[in-house]
C-alpha cells in the first residue's frame, strides 16, 4: 500500500511542478508584469505544497494506526476488564493470525469472531481512509497554492527557506542519533541497576547471567542477582585481548609508519601504503573466521608442541588477529604525524652528524609524540569496541584470567551472546547487555576525547 | 692517540650498525603487515574457490516405470506433478546404477551418495521438461556433501572407517561411478541462486546476496540525501554558534562509536519503541545508515571545503542568491568527492555484522527475500552463521561467501577510485 501511495504522491508532485510553472508563465504574459521569482520557483512552490504535508500526514497515520486498530479490535476484551496489558497484546497477535487464516482458538468464539471481523473491517476501511485523506489533502493544497500564485508572492524565498530548514533538520539527525543511543542505553541500564546494585556490577567477580534464567523470574534472590552480574571478568578479558592486540600492532604499526615516511622511496610507498590499508577495509567477520579457523588451531598446535595447555579459544589468537586488523589505524595516522614534522628539524639533526635512526628516535618521534599517542588511543578504542573477532574466536564463558593462552571473554562478546536470537525483555539478563553497552560507549568516548585533547594540547607548533 | 681514533671508529661502527639494524626492523615490520594481507587472501581463496564447483552424478531415470505413456506428463499441471508419489520411484532409479546390490544396508549407503533432495530434483526436471519426456531420461543429481568433498580432495580417504563420515562401501561405489564416467564436476550455479539450507550441498548465498543488496539500498536511500544535506548545511549555511558546534561534536563522536552500540540503538529504539519488523533489511538498513552518516558527512564536507571560494564569489557577483550559488555551482563541483565518500560508507555498511546480529538478521532463512520487509540474512551474517557449523562443506562455503563479499567491496572501492580520478577537478 505504502509504495503505491508514495508513488502517487510523487506523481502529483511532478504534475503540480509543471502546473505551477505554467500558471506563473501565464500570469506573467497576461499581466504584462514581472513576477518576483523565476517561473520554475513557482513550480517548486506548488510541488512542495503537494508533497510535503501529504508525506507528513502519511507518516503520522502509519505510526499511530496500529495503536488505534488494536484499541478498536480489542475494545470488547478491554471492556471485560479481566485482561492485563501483555495478555491483550498477545491476544491481538493471535487475532491477527486468525484473520490471516491460521486457526488458533477452540473456545471463546463469539468474541474472537467479532474481533476478527472487526480487524478485517478496520484494515480495509483504514486503508481507504488513508488514501482519501492523503491524496485529498495533497490535491486541496495544490489548488490552494496554485490560486495563491500572484505577482506579489516571492516563491523563491519560500523555496529557499524550505531547503534551509530541510538541510538543518538533516544535520540534526546526528544529534538525534546520539540522543537515541544515550536514551536507549540509559533507560535499560537504569532498570537494570534498580535490580542489581551498580557496585555489584562494576566490582563483582562472577559473570553468569544464564543462572538467572534457571529460576522463575518471580522469586529472584537479590544475592543471586548480585552473584550473576559481576562484570570484572569481562573488563579483564577485554583489557587482556586489547593488550595483546596493542602488543602486535604498536611496534608493527609504528615501525611501518617510520619506514613509510622516512626510508621508503616514493615508488615503494605508493604500492605498500594502499596494500596495508586493505587490512582496514576487510570486514571484521572475515578476521573472525580467519582467527577461529586458522590462527586459533595454529596457536594451539604450537603451544601443545611446546608442552603448554592452550585453550582452543585462546585470548592470544583473538588478540593477535585483532592486532593485525588495527595495524593500519596506527600506521596511517602515525605516518601522517611523522611526515608533518617540519623538514628543518630533520636537516638540523643531520647537520649535527646524527644518523637517520638517531634523528628519528631522538628528534622526530619526540616531536610527533602527541599525534602518535593519539593514534594509539584511537586504536585501543577500536580494539575495545571490536565485536566479530572476539565473538567468533574468543571464549564465551566468563572466567577471570590473565593467561593469554586461556579463553577470555569480552564486553562485546557478552552483549552478542545475550542479545542474539530471541530475547525476553524485562529480564535483568537482557538489561545487563545494555549496561555493558553503556560502559562500552562511555569508555570509547572517553578514550577518543582524551586522544583529541592529547593531540590538541601537546602538539607543538612549528611556524 | 691511536686509542682515541680506534674508539671513535668503534663508536661510529656501532652507530652505523644500529642504524642498519633499525632499518631492518622497519622493513621487517612492513613486510610482516604485507605478509598478513597475502596470507589472509591466500587462506580464504585456497579454501573457498572449490565451492564454486559442485559434484553431480549422472542417473538414468526410467520414467516409463512411473506412468504408462510419458506423453501424459505434458497434460499434467505442476500441481499434479507435485502430487505424484515419486519417492520409491526415485530411489529405484538410483538403485539402477548398481543393479546387483541386494542388501538393504548397501542400498541405503548408495542413496546417501546423493543429496537428500534427489526426489525433488527429479520432480523439478519433470516439471520443466514435461512436454518432451522420453521413456528414459539422463538426469544430473547433486551429490551429497561428503561425496562432493571427497571428489574435491578436501576430505581424507585414508582415515579409519569409523572416523570418517563416508564409508568404505560408499567410496567403492563412488570410485566405480568415476570409472564409468558418470561423475562430473560443474559450475555451482545453485550456490549463487539458493537460500540457506541445513544441508551444505544445497546451501546457497543467493538469499544473503539479495538481503545485502536490499540493506545497502536502504542505506543509500537514507544516508545519501541526509548526509549530503547535512554536510551542505554545516559547511555552507551554518552560523558559528553553539548549536553548530554541538552538531559537529556529535558527528565526530558518532564516527568513533563502536558499531555494536548502533545495534543496541536499533534493538532498543527501532524495534522495541517504533515496532518495525525484526530481522528485515529495512531495519538493518536504518541502523547501518545511522552508522555510515558520519563518514558521508565528513567526506562531503571535505570536498565542499576544497571548492575554491572564487566559484562561490563568481556566482554571487552575477546576482545569484546564496542558495543558488551553493546548489548550482558549489555542490556540482563537490559531487565526485561526495559520491566517493558515499561509496566508501556503503562499503563499510556492506561489511558490517555486529549491529545486524542484535536486530535479528541472523535468522535461518531458506527463501530468497522478495522485499526489504522480508526476514533475511546478509553476506557477512551468512559468514558468521556458517562459520559456526562444523561440517566441512560449510567451511568451503564460508570462504566462498567471503570471496564474494570481498569481491563486492573491491568493486565498490574501485568505483570510488575511478570516480575520483575521472571527475575530480584540480584547482
Amino acid at each position: 500500500m505504502g509504495f503505491i501511495l508514495i508513488s502517487l504522491i510523487i506523481l502529483i508532485g511532478i504534475t503540480s511542478y509543471f502546473l505551477g510553472n505554467l500558471r506563473a508563465k501565464n500570469l506573467r504574459t497576461s499581466n504584462q508584469k514581472n513576477l518576483k521569482s523565476l517561473s520554475h520557483y513557482y513550480g517548486y512552490y506548488v510541488a512542495l505544497w503537494a508533497v510535503v504535508p501529504a508525506l507528513l500526514i502519511l507518516l503520522m497515520i502509519t505510526s499511530f494506526k496500529s495503536f488505534f486498530i488494536e484499541q478498536y479490535v480489542l475494545s470488547d476484551f478491554i471492556a471485560l476488564g479481566s485482561y492485563t496489558e501483555t495478555e491483550l497484546s498477545l491476544l491481538f497477535t493471535q487475532i491477527e493470525n486468525t484473520a490471516m487464516g491460521i486457526k488458533l482458538f477452540d473456545e471463546n468464539t463469539i468474541l474472537i469472531d467479532g474481533a476478527v471481523n472487526k480487524l478485517n473491517y478496520i484494515n480495509k476501511t483504514s486503508e481507504n481512509l488513508t488514501y482519501v485523506t492523503v491524496l485529498g489533502l495533497s490535491g486541496l493544497l495544490v489548488l490552494y497554492s496554485l490560486f495563491n500564485i500572484n505577482n506579489k508572492l516571492n516563491s523563491r524565498k519560500i523555496v529557499e527557506k524550505f531547503l534551509l530548514v530541510l538541510y538543518f533538520t538533516c544535520s540534526l539527525v546526528a544529534i538525534m542519533t546520539t540522543v537515541g543511543i544515550i536514551f536507549s542505553l540509559l533507560y535499560e541500564t537504569l532498570r537494570f541497576f534498580s535490580q542489581v546494585p551498580i557496585t555489584d556490577f562494576l566490582f563483582g567477580l562472577n559473570w553468569s547471567p544464564q543462572r538467572v534464567f534457571v529460576r522463575e523470574a518471580g522469586d529472584l534472590d537479590t544475592r543471586d542477582l548480585a552473584n550473576a552480574f559481576g562484570a570484572v571478568p569481562l573488563f579483564a578479558g577485554t583489557f587482556l585481548i586489547a593488550l595483546i592486540a596493542m602488543c602486535v600492532s604498536v611496534p608493527v604499526g609504528l615501525l611501518t609508519a617510520i619506514y613509510m615516511s622516512e626510508y621508503a622511496s616514493p615508488k615503494v610507498r605508493d604500492w605498500a601504503k594502499p596494500i596495508i590499508e586493505i587490512l582496514a577495509g576487510i570486514p571484521t567477520v572475515v578476521y573472525g573466521f580467519f582467527a577461529a579457523l586458522t590462527v586459533a588451531p595454529l596457536v594451539r598446535d604450537i603451544g601443545q608442541g611446546a608442552g603448554l595447555t592452550v585453550s582452543s579459544e585462546s585470548a592470544l589468537a583473538a588478540g593477535f588477529v585483532m592486532g593485525i586488523m588495527i595495524i593500519p589505524f596506527i600506521s596511517s595516522l602515525s605516518d601522517d604525524v611523522i611526515k608533518s614534522v617540519p623538514q628543518s628539524l630533520r636537516e638540523g639533526s643531520y647537520a649535527m652528524g646524527a644518523t637517520k635512526r638517531e634523528t628519528i628516535v631522538k628528534v622526530l618521534l619526540p616531536a610527533a609524540l602527541p599525534g602518535i599517542v593519539g593514534s594509539f588511543l584511537l586504536a585501543v578504542s577500536r580494539a575495545i569496541g571490536e565485536t566479530m573477532i572476539v565473538v567468533m574466536a574468543a571464549g564465551l564463558n566468563a572466567k577471570l584470567t590473565a593467561n593469554p593462552l586461556d579463553a577470555a571473554t569480552t564486553i562485546t562478546t557478552q552483549i552478542v551472546v545475550i542479545l542474539i536470537g530471541d530475547q525476553e525483555f524485562d529480564s535483568p539478563k537482557t538489561q545487563s547487555a545494555f549496561a555493558l553497552g553503556l560502559t562500552l560507549f562511555v569508555v570509547t568516548l572517553a578514550l577518543n576525547f582524551i586522544a583529541l585533547q592529547v593531540v590538541k594540547k601537546y602538539t607543538e607548533r612549528y611556524d | 692517540m691511536t686509542d682515541r681514533i680506534e674508539q671513535r671508529i668503534n663508536s661510529l661502527n656501532k652507530r652505523l650498525n644500529s642504524e642498519k639494524r633499525f632499518r631492518i626492523y622497519c622493513i621487517g615490520a612492513m613486510s610482516f603487515a604485507l605478509a598478513w594481507v597475502l596470507i589472509l587472501f591466500l587462506n580464504i581463496f585456497s579454501s573457498g574457490y572449490s565451492a564454486f564447483y559442485r559434484t553431480v552424478i549422472q542417473v538414468d531415470v526410467p520414467f516409463l516405470n512411473l506412468i504408462e505413456d510419458t506423453t501424459q506428463f505434458s497434460e499434467m499441471s505442476s500441481e499434479d506433478i507435485n502430487n505424484l508419489s515419486m519417492y520409491s520411484f526415485s530411489k529405484k532409479a538410483i538403485y539402477g546404477l548398481f543393479p546387483d546390490i541386494e542388501e538393504k544396508k548397501d542400498k541405503k549407503m548408495l542413496i546417501r551418495l546423493f543429496s537428500i533432495e534427489f526426489e525433488q530434483e527429479i520432480r523439478e526436471f519433470l516439471k520443466s521438461n514435461k512436454s518432451n519426456i522420453n521413456e528414459t531420461e539422463t538426469i544430473y543429481l547433486t551429490a551429497s556433501d561428503d561425496v562432493d568433498q571427497v571428489n574435491k580432495g578436501n576430505y581424507p580417504r585414508d582415515l579409519d572407517e569409523d572416523k570418517r563420515r563416508i564409508k568404505d562401501i560408499q567410496l567403492l561405489f563412488f570410485d566405480d561411478l568415476v570409472d564409468r564416467g558418470l561423475v562430473s564436476y560443474e559450475f555451482n550455479l545453485p550456490f549463487l541462486m539458493r537460500g540457506d539450507s541445513r544441508e551444505p550441498e544445497l546451501a546457497g548465498v543467493g538469499g544473503s546476496i539479495v538481503g545485502s543488496l536490499f540493506t545497502i539500498l536502504v542505506v543509500l536511500i537514507l544516508s545519501f540525501p541526509i548526509g549530503i544535506f547535512a554536510a551542505i548545511y554545516l559547511e555552507e549555511f551554518a552560523p558559528k554558534n553553539r548549536v553548530t558546534d554541538f552538531i559537529e561534536i556529535n558527528i565526530n563522536n558518532l564516527a568513533a562509536v563502536p558499531s555494536i552500540v548502533f545495534g543496541l540503538l536499533g534493538l532498543g529504539i527501532i524495534l522495541n519503541t517504533f515496532g518495525l519488523p525484526r530481522s528485515t533489511p529495512l531495519v538493518g538498513g536504518i541502523v547501518l545508515s545511522l552508522m555510515t552518516l558520519p563518514t558521508i558527512i565528513i567526506a562531503t564536507r571535505a570536498s565542499l571545503r576544497a571548492v575554491p571560494p572564487s566559484i562561490r564569489e563568481g556566482a554571487l557577483a552575477v546576482g545569484a542568491t546564496k542558495m543558488q550559488a551553493v546548489m548550482h555551482h558549489v555542490v556540482p563541483v563537490a559531487m565526485p568527492g561526495a559520491l566517493t565518500g558515499t561509496i566508501i560508507g556503503l562499503a563499510q555498511a556492506l561489511g558490517e555484522t555486529a549491529p545486524l546480529l542484535l536486530i535479528g538478521m541472523v535468522a535461518f532463512v531458506v527463501d530468497v527475500p522478495q522485499t526489504p520487509l522480508d526476514a533475511s540474512a546478509s553476506l557477512p551474517v551468512q559468514v558468521y552463521l556458517w562459520s559456526e557449523s562444523a561440517e566441512r562443506g560449510y567451511v568451503e562455503k564460508t570462504s566462498a561467501t567471503i570471496m564474494m563479499l570481498l569481491g563486492f567491496l573491491i568493486l565498490m572501492n574501485l568505483a570510488a577510485v575511478l570516480i575520483r580520478r575521472k571527475f575530480e577537478t584540480k584547482w
